[in-house]
């Protein structure tokens, strides 16, 4: 069924359609003819297309033979265009959000042609909505995207209570953790209250003549020894078990974390900056972890504190107490409102810091260049004038922040300056005795001191919420290649794969399009086409590291989507143009894909892969040390290496990304005696620059600008004088020149 | 003057005729589209060759330059963020509610990664679904939107 009309078209619409007319399909438009947002509405029935703008104005096209409706898009805007066969009729513009809805459109368009041609009834198309937002839904997914990103919208302080999830496997130790807080609290509150017997019974006696009563000293000096005793073991089991736990916390979410950033997919990675990921799980997790240890723990001491204090204070005079509490939320106040004129400037430092570290991030890795074209003056200049920027936002920030500390001083001597004006007034009144004063003051002075850090922790949470959020936003990233909920199960494929009407949008770039192509088991095709022309891409998507977005891809018949994606990629053997070994050994790293295989079997793939001579040659063999600080291997060598990676997990599906077109023409020869061993009985797909290479194909598949336009053999292709003929001519005759490497 | 000649067909796309013969389905593209639209515009076939550039717009005969301005027209679309009315959140993801030079509308912005620098001044907003939007300087942005802003820069 189609999905209700949006409100605001309904009634219009009711009186424009005639009796009988079913509505077979619609599509809200969001821009004018000149791309200015309106709405519009385009709707298909079994009859006409009809289609309303926002000023109310309609026109129709009765449906007959030969009317076309075309899609396309550019720049983030899709295009509706409807012809017959001798001009344009109409066009409609809408952002690519909508593109679903479209897409849809002109499909039912073209079954509603299809049905009349065939003297069937046209029947209204089927459409899943989205349980969101009511908009029609990509096929297979459960949320339309917009929708995936409004459920998981809230970046508050609030977030901080999403990571309880990974506290209730704590929850007894915490519980002892605040039991053991209230009782810690509890002991230092003890002695400022003990200052009261002494001063009303013993000082204040002895000043007006009354003898020292020994014995009451001991039990009131006990008394205190006893509660610092108390006060220091109790802090130290809190302290300890709390830091524990918050570490143990802090550990969990950065598994968690790396867990699920390994199985996001590619698209994910290629939007996102390293650095910013790496910072991401360590140091945010870190900043969290301190937040829950620290901060969290001492405010919640310092409530306590609070708390207890106002309660011992009102029961020993509440006049006095009420005296003494109420500048507290003043206080409390102003010092937030200090800190919030401060927090912007912080915030400010903060980005400019990160304007001085992406100068080095950018410079530091680019240094060849910098250094080749002589730019190191203009490099500096940079970075002096981030940090002449740096420096100017601190002046501006130190002023107020020198500033604070000392108001916060003088607040809390006001604080202590009322409830001596007070108190003494009350002491001349008879109404408390000098104990009680003094009992209050020691209490407050406690506590004023708190104040300061107390504040702070509405700028530290709103910190670590940040933190937390950045956290969650990779917890919540879905994979956007999911796992399906009921598996097929590959196990060792045959090696068929059939592409049917394939399409990939990188962002609102469209790079493939009705991409059909089939191989057979064994068979090895070679991907030519000029750079951009979406090569790659396609072997993305059959490798799934990016899911179609129209189309399907299948492997023996079966959509890859449905199969489990570590079993799939089990079976796919994936050599790229730059080699990547991980620091280790050369042993493992040609084990990476399969650690459990024995000795022999690393021997025998690096052997197969030309690789176990230069391999020996090195100063430790197999055990030297390759990747990153590791042994200095070259081009050939590590791209050997990684074929022999490839050969030992014995493939059904092997794709060379290419595989030799950063070496030169004689270490090619080489890498071409491994591949040989490599691509036999495997399906085979390999992308190469250089056409030579790929004389073993058993057919070439030549791309131009995200389609297919040739499939044959290199000598009917040649015949043929289309795609390929031109590139083939323009190498050859660049290797005639003398340039002989890549364009 | 141009060695070319420009038109629109039934179907309403650009046919150019020069030289070596009719193209159909050109496209103009601007070269610097945000730090000098009026400079370097390129006529593009459909197979995206080059076929004729424009120094200059402004050195145009009249009839080819309106033509030429109401085919990009169509074509480019980076609306021009002119005031902030309203964003949802202090972090991505949020939805921002703005008025831009082709009207009224709102996004949603996935990532603060989303907004880039391109120049000394301009922004690119990149909203959930890959459209672009531009702000050209956010210095001349009203007080309010200049906050709003603020929270992600």
């Amino acid at each position: 069924m189609t999905a209700p009309l949006p409100e605001f078209w309904q009634a219009e619409t009711q009186t424009r359609l005639a009796p009988g007319e079913a509505v077979l399909a619609w599509l809200e438009t969001d821009l004018d003819a000149q791309l200015r947002f309106s709405r519009g509405l385009l709707l298909l029935t079994d009859r006409r297309l009809l289609a309303g703008d926002a000023n109310g104005t309609w026109r129709d096209w009765p449906w007959r033979q030969g009317l076309k409706i075309e899609r396309r898009d550019h720049a983030g805007v899709g295009h509706l265009e409807l012809t017959d066969a001798a001009s344009l009729l109409a066009a409609w513009h809408y952002t690519l959000g909508l593109d679903e809805s479209a897409r849809r459109l002109a499909q039912c368009f073209l079954e509603r042609n299809a049905a009349s041609s065939e003297g069937r009834e046209p029947e209204p198309c089927a459409v899943e909505n989205c349980p969101g937002c009511g908009l029609p839904l990509p096929a297979g997914h459960a949320l339309c995207s917009a929708c995936t990103l409004e459920a998981n919208r809230p970046p508050s302080t609030w977030t901080l209570l999403r990571l309880w999830r990974f506290a209730r496997p704590y929850r007894n130790q915490l519980l002892v953790g605040f039991l053991l807080t209230l009782a810690s609290t509890a002991a230092t509150l003890v002695p400022p209250y003990l200052t009261m017997p002494l001063m009303d019974d013993v000082l204040i006696p002895f000043q007006n003549g009354t003898p020292i009563d020994p014995g009451r000293v001991k039990l009131y000096l006990g008394g205190l020894l006893a509660a610092a005793l108390a006060a220091w073991a109790l802090g130290w089991g809190k302290t300890y078990i709390l830091a524990r736990v918050s570490e143990r916390i802090g550990a969990d979410l950065r598994i968690t974390t790396y867990q699920h950033l390994q199985s996001l997919s590619l698209e994910y990675f290629g939007g996102k900056r390293t650095g910013d990921l790496v910072a991401r799980i360590g140091s945010e997790t870190d900043r969290i972890n301190v937040f829950l240890s620290l901060h969290l723990l001492d405010f919640a001491t310092d409530l306590l504190m609070i708390g207890m204090t106002a309660a011992i204070l009102l029961s020993i005079n509440p006049w006095l107490a009420l005296v003494t509490l109420l500048p507290l939320p003043f206080i409390t106040w102003m010092i937030h409102v200090v800190r919030d004129r401060l927090r912007h400037g912080f915030e400010q430092a903060d980005r400019v810091w990160s304007e001085i570290t992406s100068v080095l991030t950018d410079t530091i890795p680019g240094i060849r260049v910098v250094k080749a074209f002589a730019q190191e003056k203009r490099e500096v200049k940079r970075f002096s004038d981030a940090n002449a920027h740096n420096l100017a936002v601190n002046d501006r920030v130190n002023t107020v922040w020198s500033l604070f500390a000392p108001s916060v001083t003088l607040l809390t001597e006001i604080g202590l300056l009322v409830v001596w004006m007070f108190g003494i007034w009350q002491v001349s009144q008879k109404e408390i005795t000098v104990g009680v004063l003094a009992a209050f003051l020691a209490y407050i002075s406690r506590f004023y001191g708190r104040l300061d850090s107390m504040s702070r922790i509405v700028s530290v949470t709103q910190k670590a919420a940040a933190g937390a959020k950045r956290i969650f936003d990779i917890l919540d990233q879905a994979s956007s290649v999911p796992e399906t909920a009921k598996p097929i199960h590959p196990g060792r494929i045959e090696g068929a794969i059939a592409v049917k009407n394939a399409g990939f949008r990188y962002g609102n770039r469209t790079v493939l399009s009705g991409i059909d192509l089939s191989i057979a088991p064994g068979e090895m095709i070679g991907l030519v086409g000029q750079s951009g022309s979406g090569k790659s891409t396609l072997v993305n998507l059959i490798c799934r590291f990016y899911d179609v977005a129209q189309g399907s891809i299948l492997v023996d018949g079966a959509d890859i989507r449905s199969f489990p994606i570590g079993e799939y990629r089990r079976n796919i053997g994936l050599v790229l143009q730059e080699p990547f070994l991980f620091f280790g050994t050369i042993a493992e790293n040609i084990a990476y894909g399969r650690p459990d295989a024995s000795r022999e079997d690393i021997v025998a793939a690096a052997r197969a892969a030309h690789a176990h001579e230069f391999i020996l040659r090195l100063p430790h063999g197999y055990d030297s040390l390759a990747g990153e600080r590791g042994q200095a291997l070259s081009g050939g060598e590590r791209q050997r290496i990684s074929i022999a990676r490839a050969l030992l997990i014995d493939p059904r599906i092997l794709i060379l990304d290419e595989a030799t077109s950063s070496v030169d023409t004689e270490t090619e020869l080489e890498i071409q005696a491994a591949l040989e061993n490599l691509v036999r009985g495997r399906t085979t797909i390999a992308i190469a620059h250089r056409l030579s290479t790929l004389r073993r194909a058993d057919r070439l598949v030549v791309m131009e600008r995200g389609k297919i336009v040739e499939v044959g053999r290199h000598d009917d292709l040649l015949e043929k004088q289309g795609a390929y003929y031109r590139l083939y001519q323009a190498q050859t005759k660049q290797m005639e020149g003398g340039e002989g490497e890549d364009a | 003057m141009p060695e070319f000649e420009l038109a629109r067909n039934a179907f309403g796309r650009l046919v150019l005729k020069n030289d070596e013969g009719v193209h159909e389905g050109v496209a103009p593209v601007r070269a610097f589209p945000v730090t000098a639209p009026g400079e370097g515009v390129a006529l593009m076939s459909a197979q995206g060759r080059e076929l004729a550039w424009i120094a200059s717009m402004g050195a145009l005969p009249d009839t080819t330059r309106i033509l030429l301005e109401e085919a990009l027209r169509e074509r480019e679309f980076m609306p021009e963020i002119l005031r902030l009315v309203s964003v949802s959140g202090y972090a991505a993801p949020c939805e921002w509610k703005v008025e831009t030079d082709r009207g009224d509308t709102a996004f949603t912005l996935k990532s603060e990664d989303d907004i880039r620098r391109i120049s000394p001044s301009a922004l690119i907003l990149t909203d959930s679904h890959g459209v672009n939007f531009l702000i050209k300087n956010p210095v001349d942005l009203d007080r309010h939107s200049k906050k709003l802003l603020g929270r992600f820069l």
